[in-house]
């Protein structure tokens, strides 16, 4: 080898290493997020809404300057709502480096969950997964981290009671829902609240895919005269559901729906603000546009010269994407807090996590505490209600009937 | 164009059963061996290894749906319901009773295999069409009854947690040691269905495929066969199901719904009804591709857009790659990857000296 090349060889090689080693420092001052998402298979309803929220508030984050120093990489991964891809979306964030996970998806999450421990990896699952992932000792991986069907559920009766005078004794509540595990999750609860609060429940189950339930809804309206009607349930099925009991003459004042028959889109699929009037709906994030986050957001854009998100639409689904990414972030500031500034692993975000108390996000996020036993925060919820061409807030944040829920995840154990 | 298939001389009739009967098909399985169980688990990173595994599963439910529509002819549109009836009669196994893998594996087959059997008995009086609505059917009744049978579903949220298969006091959790769990079973059922097919009973599949009056007059009993045809399809599924529990560590039958069955039928249609390679194509194709898709559409859409707009377009985008995909290699070649294969190497055995 002559001199010449040699030198050039060095020279080479000094700016490899040169390069790697800025990589290196870049990717020490870097925080990688994962996030499933699902855009094109059965819930994209829910998703295209969702998924940015979460990018934007990542990107007005990072537009700030990052947590404490640290840029977010968000690595968003769409499962098409199918299961595998789920596990090869984790394999992927692992591989990545993520040091926390946003699932998506009831069967998804299941499936994860035991993946999560054994790597070690935090999941948040707001709004999917059983309602027992709150034990964090049984699940210490997973945090559902908004009111699970189990919460809501009490949060609905809560607020039947409060709308009927706050007596239930002798009253008739209906419960209509789709006729799979996440519909009949809420009933041990609903049933056990029947039993003390001395009210007559009864279940009118909607088989998928949901979009025919003339039967039911006559069931109820016509036989059953319920006080109140409780509905859970997903996809096309709430506005069919609004349809229907207001063709059948029901007052959707004395209507409650979970959380996923309660978007806008839900609404105008019904025919629109006018005929959903009185409808109420549980909320686990503020809803509506009206809040300092969402206006950063748009400030954002707007030095950008781009317009405002398309996807704020649906305010309901953009700001739990927004919530989502709102408390990811917070558990990694408090890792990194907790750690003088080093970098966090997985296990210091968990600890995060858990610290989180007191963080509303101006009004958007509830006022949940999350523990190392109870990783859903205390399931809060919100009630919004249509009125006059809009969702209006009902009411606080509120819990329902703590002790009943925490009676039952304890004999799940 | 490599070698030379004239010269190649049986003089047992074992060597004339011979599943290889050429030299070179030897080595290539060897290599094939080798390439599987030593070099790829040694130099893939355990992502990549995540990826084949969930391949090696497909793998299994595409050779059991390949043998009931490719080799019989009978359309099942099911497939996804015997996976989760396989599902849950291991995971109630292996959570009530204790029982390692090996025992609840064939056990969750067995059931299978025989609700399979029992769907398939409308199959003796209705073909085509038809029988995919009574397929359907099964598929709805068997989600159903999970659904609402606590028993079996093991509660309101219709999933067991399973734990871990254990080998020898050793637990199977990492992806690697699941690699190897998956490819012995992937290995086993190809191995099993590339001699079933050339046995007398993957004959009288193929004849009642081809013309069941002509089969049933040369002695095939239809009744038994066609029913034979669904309970090993299904056996199959099951062991996919089980496979797909104790890979995932949970049996949930919303895991295997109806769009999944279609998925299944993807998969053995773009690999090639009736053969083993083609499901093996297949189930690759359609398990790996969008993936594949993704990692050469990350960075390349990463050079156009940001972060929050670069996930949109490429979940959307991949979606119609994929489907263009399929219709351009199903127009290219309709009867599936595995006759592309054999077209590509009909070409080269005689190359350059083709006539």
């Amino acid at each position: 080898m002559s001199r010449s090349s040699n030198w050039r060889m060095t020279a080479i090689a000094a700016g490899a290493v040169a390069l790697m080693a800025g990589n290196a420092a870049a990717q020490d001052k870097e925080l990688v997020f994962g996030l499933q998402c699902d855009r094109t298979g059965a819930t994209q309803t829910v998703g295209v809404f969702l998924c940015p929220g979460y990018h934007d508030y990542i990107s007005l984050v990072n537009s700030k300057g990052g947590i404490e120093g640290y840029k977010i990489r968000v690595l968003e991964i769409d499962h098409e709502y199918k299961v595998p891809p789920a596990m090869e979306a984790h394999e992927r964030f692992k591989k990545e480096g993520a040091v926390l996970e946003g699932l998506y998806g009831t069967p998804q999450t299941a499936a994860l969950t035991k993946k999560l421990e054994e790597d070690k990896i935090l999941g948040t699952s707001p709004g999917f997964g059983t309602a027992a992932a709150s034990d964090g000792k049984r699940y210490p991986y997973v945090f559902p981290i908004a009111a699970s069907y189990w919460s809501q559920g009490a949060a609905a009766v809560a607020f039947a009671k409060k709308e009927l005078g706050g007596n239930l004794k002798g009253k008739k509540i209906a419960y209509l829902f789709y006729d799979n595990p996440a519909g009949k999750e809420p009933l041990v609860i609903l049933e056990d609240l029947a039993k003390s609060e001395g009210f007559d429940l009864r279940t009118f189950a909607v088989p998928a895919p949901g979009v025919e339930m003339a039967a039911q809804v006559l069931d109820i309206t016509g036989r059953y005269r319920p006080d109140f009607v409780i509905t859970h349930l997903f996809g096309r099925s709430p506005s069919v559901s609004i349809r229907e009991l207001k063709s059948k003459g029901y007052p959707l004042s004395k209507v409650v729906s979970f959380v996923w028959g309660a978007s806008e889109a839900d609404i105008k699929a019904a025919g629109g603000y006018e005929v959903a009037n009185g409808y109420h709906t549980i909320q686990f994030a503020g809803v509506g546009l009206d809040f300092q986050v969402i206006k950063d957001i748009n400030a954002m854009y707007q030095a950008q010269g781009k317009p405002a998100p398309t996807a704020q639409e649906v305010s309901v689904f953009y700001n739990r994407g927004v919530m989502i990414a709102a408390i990811h972030t917070e558990a990694a500031r408090a890792a990194i807090k907790a750690k003088d500034g080093t970098k966090p692993t997985s296990e210091d975000i968990k600890k995060g996590m858990e610290s989180i108390k007191g963080f509303t996000l101006g009004g958007m996020v509830p006022p949940m505490e999350i523990t190392e036993l109870d990783h859903e925060g205390g399931g809060w919820v919100q009630v919004w209600t249509v009125k006059d061409g809009k969702l209006v807030k009902n009411g606080h944040w509120f819990q329902a009937y703590r002790d009943v829920i925490n009676k039952h995840l304890a004999a799940t154990n | 164009m490599l070698h030379r298939e004239s010269g190649v001389f049986k003089t047992s009739y074992a060597a004339d059963m011979a599943l290889y009967p050429l030299p070179i098909a030897r080595w290539t399985v060897a290599a094939i061996v080798l390439l599987f169980t030593v070099v790829l688990p040694l130099s893939l990173h355990e992502y990549y290894l995540s990826v084949i595994n969930l391949a090696l599963i497909a793998v299994v439910g595409a050779l059991g749906l390949n043998i009931l529509v490719g080799y019989t002819g009978q359309i099942s549109v099911g497939h996804a319901a015997f996976m989760s009836v396989g599902a849950y009669t291991a995971a109630n196994l292996a959570v009530h009773l204790h029982l390692p893998f090996w025992v609840t594996l064939p056990a969750g087959g067995l059931m299978a295999a025989l609700i399979g059997a029992i769907v398939g008995i409308p199959s003796l009086r209705i073909k085509g069409l038809y029988l995919a609505i009574a397929t359907l059917a099964a598929q709805l009744i068997i989600e159903w009854v999970i659904n609402h049978t606590p028993a079996i579903s093991g509660g309101a949220q219709a999933s067991i947690e399973v734990p871990r298969p254990t080998l020898l006091g050793y637990q199977i959790k990492t992806q690697g040691q699941l690699y190897y769990f998956l490819l012995f079973f992937a290995a086993l059922a190809t191995l099993a269905t590339l001699n079933l097919v050339r046995s007398r009973i993957g004959r009288a599949f193929v004849a009642i495929r081809d013309q069941d009056i002509a089969a049933e007059i040369i002695g095939i009993s239809i009744f038994r066969y066609k029913l034979l045809s669904f309970a090993i399809s299904s056996f199959y599924a099951g062991v996919c199901g089980v496979l797909y529990t104790y890979y995932f560590g949970i049996a949930n039958y919303e895991a295997f719904q109806i769009g999944v069955s279609i998925d299944y039928l993807a998969m053995i249609i773009i690999g090639g009804f009736g053969s083993v390679l083609g499901s093996i194509f297949g189930a690759v194709f359609v398990t790996m591709l969008p993936i594949a898709i993704r990692w050469i559409m990350e960075p390349l859409a990463g050079l156009f857009f940001g972060s929050g707009e670069l996930s949109s377009i490429v979940a959307s985008t991949r979606l119609v790659l994929f489907g263009c995909l399929i219709i351009f290699f199903l127009v290219v070649e309709p009867e599936g990857l595995n006759r592309l294969w054999r077209n590509v190497r009909n070409y080269f055995r005689t190359w350059p000296f083709s006539y």
